[in-house]
């Protein structure tokens, strides 16, 4: 008998690949180096320029200085030993970044641009580098000059790798004292939301109160909002012209006040759909147990509900602090001094144009980005594991008096969201805060205003369509490859990390990548910088982890074989895509389609580096406007996104409704 | 499709497959032919291999090595896109936004055939299997039983030369199960494809197989007609899971005896050394009961006739609707009872009941003689 315990030498079986594996396959890779491209090597651009550091090095350059006729004696001076001897530049100065320029006049006491006297310079190195006006001289020849050339030489920094620019970070308090700060405002806004939108979702799930249904939906308004515009509510209800400005006892609604009470708000939604859904899937047998024991309510609580929604508290905290930490918006808008990371990136840049420094920032701002990402999705595969298909949902009693204090609560939460909104809309109708209240549609001439007008809004319609249709066909299709495609494991385990990194990429991070990446010139992409195409490429891929997930849990719904069963009928695996796969999973389709289309619309800090005179966007203009001064017109430009968001989800609705009672009445029996 | 063989001779050649999941052996050295025509079950415990083979001949999970041969041609290493077989899954996996015209037309489409040829083909197909008026409701809307009707008739659309059936009745109610695999038995005898069907259920192998194939722990253990594997069973493994069977430790005699508790016993013929700790089988439906009747009058302690009988007490009797099944003691035995399934009317002309005694015999060419199982 032959040995059956260990197979035997020899050539494995190496199997035939089927032209649908081959399309599948291939498609595989195409959005794999989509996301390559549009992710992995922009981050390695930003990471490799936070490790770059620019210096003048004297020591490589020599000088020589003629007398008053013209004539050299020959001395050859050094550039160190000038520095030393006439103190003109200190250490400090030397450490400059890429656009790092130093005028070698100050070198020279005596120098006049009229004297007669003549200078040659050269480098001592083939890749020292120096201009004469805008020519760049390379090479070590010595090149000579009079006076006035002389004076327009400017020496030019060299690259070099190292850490100096994250040493430089951390010995700056003013740069690093906006780790503390923005730990500490996502920290306190992460409690008080957390708190707020549990009791909400309790509420919603646990007692009898009424009006569920339009708590529930006004409770989803601040998802269609960009997150500067609570800023812009605050700044009327508390600024210096604020309504209620006195309610602050004179403290300054400019800087941490200003910045968690505006998280709050835009977080808000986020926290309850994921407490609310850990409240909706807790088993009623506990609570009849716990009632059968004579358990106190006060005592179910801590020992049933609490630890049956643990999880969704977790995962709800840190989805909230990492959407604090990394949102630029809001504290751009009413942080006044308070400096946060992610402002700091974009002051870094825009303002200083230090392009070192706001990659050193963006590395910094990712640290926690990813922690709170990584125990975010630890937490949330345990969450899954506590549903069992046995488990009774829970039905809640009437109980009048909690029902009423619930409703009293619920209601109070909704004044305050709807109490934002309705500030902004005020404030946009008002001809001239405080002081000419009378209505009028002044602030929505959006045209003669900073931040592109009209064209903006209509581009950022045009932005969001393009994210939706395109984004929604990259990642489903992506979603379904990655699921249903057979063996090739490493590559689709490598295709899930890829689609999961999006989600710990701060936008603020991810622009500035794209800037480092796309806009080198010896990028053969370079020609989408500026573009329509960057926008929304950037929006896919900052919005791509989400989408992907949701497709993803679609396509796991559907049946394993029926891949199986379409290739032994002989039917290509396209056609079994376009028959099946995509007309059942349509409602998923649609559900990503409106997630791209809102936070496309919404989107500041991805794209706030990457628009241009062209594309400008109405959540830039709301910034832009914002910053210039014109706030009624900005939280014009607000409102109108929040209508058109608003209105897209009722289309979306409809058409949801539409499509699935035309295609899906297989769902009915 | 154009075939090569006609029925009985060789299809489907399986030779040398071993499939590997890590250092997880799946299938070790697994040879099988199967004859054209032939309806073939792969019968085992779960996570016997059983699955696992039948999805390297339909090429969904490739074997790591070894050779499938089908209808004269090498296929091990195609995709199963290029194979010929028509497959149905216990999930059915019908398409759930598709008609159920549309289901049994999927694999029709681009394939030479005009729209009214499908339609003709798809009306032929859902007479076939009985369910000529509902090719217009989704599959949701139908029962369990006439949704794996459909998947059947999906497979077979393009007239495949294999047919396999991965568990197809074991979502279903046990009535419904018991109805259908007589329709899916007179349905394959009717087109005579060669078929190949998994199943964890014994008795859906018996009845439905022309030859079964017993695997355990990723090997084939015995391959037989239902009535060789269970009459003689090749080994305990086979004995064990195939119907029930009494197990008493014994030793090996010569050629047609075993010693059982001191007494010899004739046995079925068996190639085990004599001497060797063996386990004595029998079925329970096997064992003959006898009346007092059959006792020899002239030496009233020593039982003569009929041979390897021996009186014993019942110590519990279970009723179980068509026969009773009794729990019974001897010395012979040691601490283990036999249990042996009488008809009511034997129990009723015996006279038997718990507590009392019996004559039973053992009939020679019933009882067995096996290997134990930790050396086999």
């Amino acid at each position: 008998m032959t040995d059956t315990t260990s197979l035997p030498a020899g050539p494995l079986i190496k199997g035939k690949l089927s032209r649908d594996d081959l399309i599948m396959r291939g498609g595989m890779m195409v959005i794999a180096l989509y996301l390559v491209v549009t992710l992995a090597f922009p981050l390695w651009a930003m990471l490799s320029k936070s490790f770059s550091t620019y210096r003048i090095e004297l020591s490589q350059y020599e000088f020589q200085v003629s007398d008053d006729n013209g004539v050299f004696s020959g001395t050859i001076l050094n550039g160190t030993q000038l520095n030393t001897e006439t103190g003109a530049y200190t250490d400090q100065e030397l450490s400059t970044g890429s656009d790092g320029r130093l005028s070698v006049t100050p070198f020279f006491p005596d120098f006049s641009f009229r004297s007669p006297v003549m200078y040659k310079i050269r480098n001592t190195v083939p890749d020292g580098r120096f201009l004469i006006g805008s020519n760049l001289q390379k090479g070590t020849d010595w090149v000579e000059l009079d006076s006035n050339t002389f004076r327009r030489v400017q020496l030019r920094p060299i690259k070099a790798t190292g850490v100096e620019n994250f040493a430089n970070y951390f010995s700056t308090p003013a740069l690093f004292n906006s780790v503390k700060n923005s730990i500490w405002i996502a920290i306190v806004s992460t409690i008080i939301t957390v708190t707020l939108a549990f009791w909400f979702a309790y509420a919603l799930n646990r007692s009898c109160m009424r009006f569920t249904g339009m708590f529930r939906l006004v409770a989803m308004a601040p998802i269609l909002v960009p997150s500067l515009l609570p800023g812009i509510a605050l700044v009327y209800l508390f600024g210096n012209q604020g309504m209620l400005k006195e309610l602050l006892f004179g403290a300054s609604i400019y800087g941490p006040i200003g910045i968690v009470i505006g998280s709050v708000f835009f977080t808000f939604p986020h926290a309850f759909l994921i407490i609310s859904t850990a409240l909706a899937i807790s088993d009623a047998r506990l609570y009849e147990a716990a009632s059968s024991l004579r358990s106190t309510p006060w005592r179910t609580f801590w020992t049933v509900t609490i630890p049956g929604a643990r999880y969704g508290l977790i995962s709800a905290a840190f989805v909230v602090f990492n959407l604090v930490i990394t949102d630029f918006g809001l504290p751009k808008v009413i942080g006044g001094q308070f400096n946060v990371l992610a402002v700091d990136i974009y002051k870094q840049v825009i303002g200083q144009q230090n392009f070192e420094m706001g990659a050193v920032v963006s590395v910094v701002l990712v640290v926690p980005a990813i922690l709170a990402f990584a125990i975010d999705r630890l937490v949330q595969s345990k969450q899954v594991a506590l549903l069992s298909a046995r488990s009774v949902p829970y039905r809640p009693k009437p109980h009048p008096k909690t029902d009423r204090i619930m409703l009293i609560y619920c209601s109070m939460v909704a004044l305050f969201i709807v109490g934002m909104l309705a500030v902004c809309q005020f404030a946009a109708l008002i001809k001239f805060w405080p002081y000419d209240l009378s209505l009028s549609l002044n602030n929505y001439q959006f045209d003669k205003m900073d931040g592109g007008g009209w064209g903006s809004y209509f581009n950022s319609i045009k932005m969001a369509l393009l994210t939706a249709v395109i984004g929604t066909s990259i990642i489903f299709f992506g979603a379904y490859l990655v699921e249903k495609s057979n063996g090739f494991k490493t590559g689709r385990a490598l295709f899930q990390m890829f689609a999961m990194l999006p989600m710990a990429i701060p936008g603020m991070v991810l622009g500035l990548a794209y800037i480092f990446f796309f806009n080198n010139p010896s990028n053969p992409l370079n020609a989408i910088y500026g573009t329509m195409a960057i926008l929304v490429i950037c929006s896919v891929t900052h919005f791509y982890t989400v989408s992907h997930l949701t497709a993803v849990t679609a396509l796991k719904q559907m049946d394993t074989e029926f891949e199986s069963v379409s290739a032994s009928l002989k039917q290509p695996t396209m056609k079994l895509f376009a028959r099946v796969t995509v007309p059942v999973c349509l409602p998923a389709i649609l559900d990503i389609s409106i997630y791209l289309f809102v936070n496309a619309m919404t989107t500041v800090s991805a794209v706030v580096f990457l628009y241009s005179p062209k594309t400008t966007l109405a959540s830039i203009a709301v910034l832009n406007m914002d910053d210039a001064g014109d706030i009624a017109p900005a939280a014009a430009m607000g409102m109108m996104i929040f209508y058109t968001n608003a209105a897209a989800r009722i289309l979306h609705l409809i058409a949801s409704k539409g499509i699935l009672s035309r295609t899906q009445a297989w769902r009915s029996r | 499709m154009l075939k090569k063989t006609s029925p009985g001779d060789l299809y489907l050649s399986i030779q040398d497959l071993w499939k590997a999941f890590g250092e997880f052996l799946a299938l070790r050295d697994i040879s099988l032919d199967i004859n054209e025509g032939e309806f073939i079950c792969f019968l085992g415990p779960s996570g016997c291999g059983k699955t696992t083979l039948l999805r390297a001949i339909a090429g969904l999970d490739l074997q790591t090595k070894g050779t499938v041969m089908q209808d004269g041609k090498d296929v091990s290493n195609l995709p199963p896109s290029e194979r010929d077989f028509g497959i149905v899954f216990q999930s059915y996996a019908l398409f759930p936004n598709l008609t159920i015209e549309k289901n049994i037309a999927f694999g029709l489409e681009n394939t030479g055939r005009s729209k009214s040829e499908i339609a003709v083909r798809v009306a032929e197909l859902l007479n076939l299997v009985g369910l000529p008026d509902q090719g217009s409701k989704y599959p949701a809307q139908l029962s369990g039983g006439q949704q794996q009707r459909i998947a059947l008739a999906r497979a077979i659309a393009t007239n495949p030369g294999l047919l396999l059936l991965d568990e197809p009745l074991s979502a279903l109610d046990a009535k419904v199960r018991v109805h259908l695999r007589h329709e899916i038995k007179e349905l394959q005898r009717k087109l005579g494809v060669t078929t190949v069907m998994v199943t964890h259920d014994q008795e859906e192998a018996l009845a439905m197989a022309d030859r079964i194939v017993v695997m355990n722990h990723g090997v084939i253990e015995q391959v037989g007609t239902p009535t060789e594997i269970y009459r003689h069973p090749s080994n305990l493994f086979v004995a064990d899971f195939i119907g029930a069977m009494n197990q008493l430790p014994a030793v090996a005699g010569d050629a047609e005896t075993l010693e059982l508790g001191g007494s010899i016993l004739k046995c079925e013929p068996h190639s085990l050394q004599k001497g060797n700790r063996i386990v004595a089988a029998v079925r329970p439906e096997d064992i003959i009961p006898h009346g007092e009747g059959a006792r020899s009058p002239d030496a009233p302690d020593v039982i003569t006739t009929p041979e390897n009988a021996f009186e014993v007490l019942i110590t519990e009797m279970e009723f179980l609707g068509s026969f009773w099944r009794c729990r019974l003691s001897h010395q012979i035995f040691g601490a283990k009872e036999l249990i042996g399934d009488f008809s009511i009317n034997a129990v009723r002309r015996l006279g038997l009941e718990a507590g009392g005694q019996m004559m039973i015999e053992l009939p020679r060419n019933r009882l067995m003689a096996f290997t134990p199982a930790e050396e086999g």
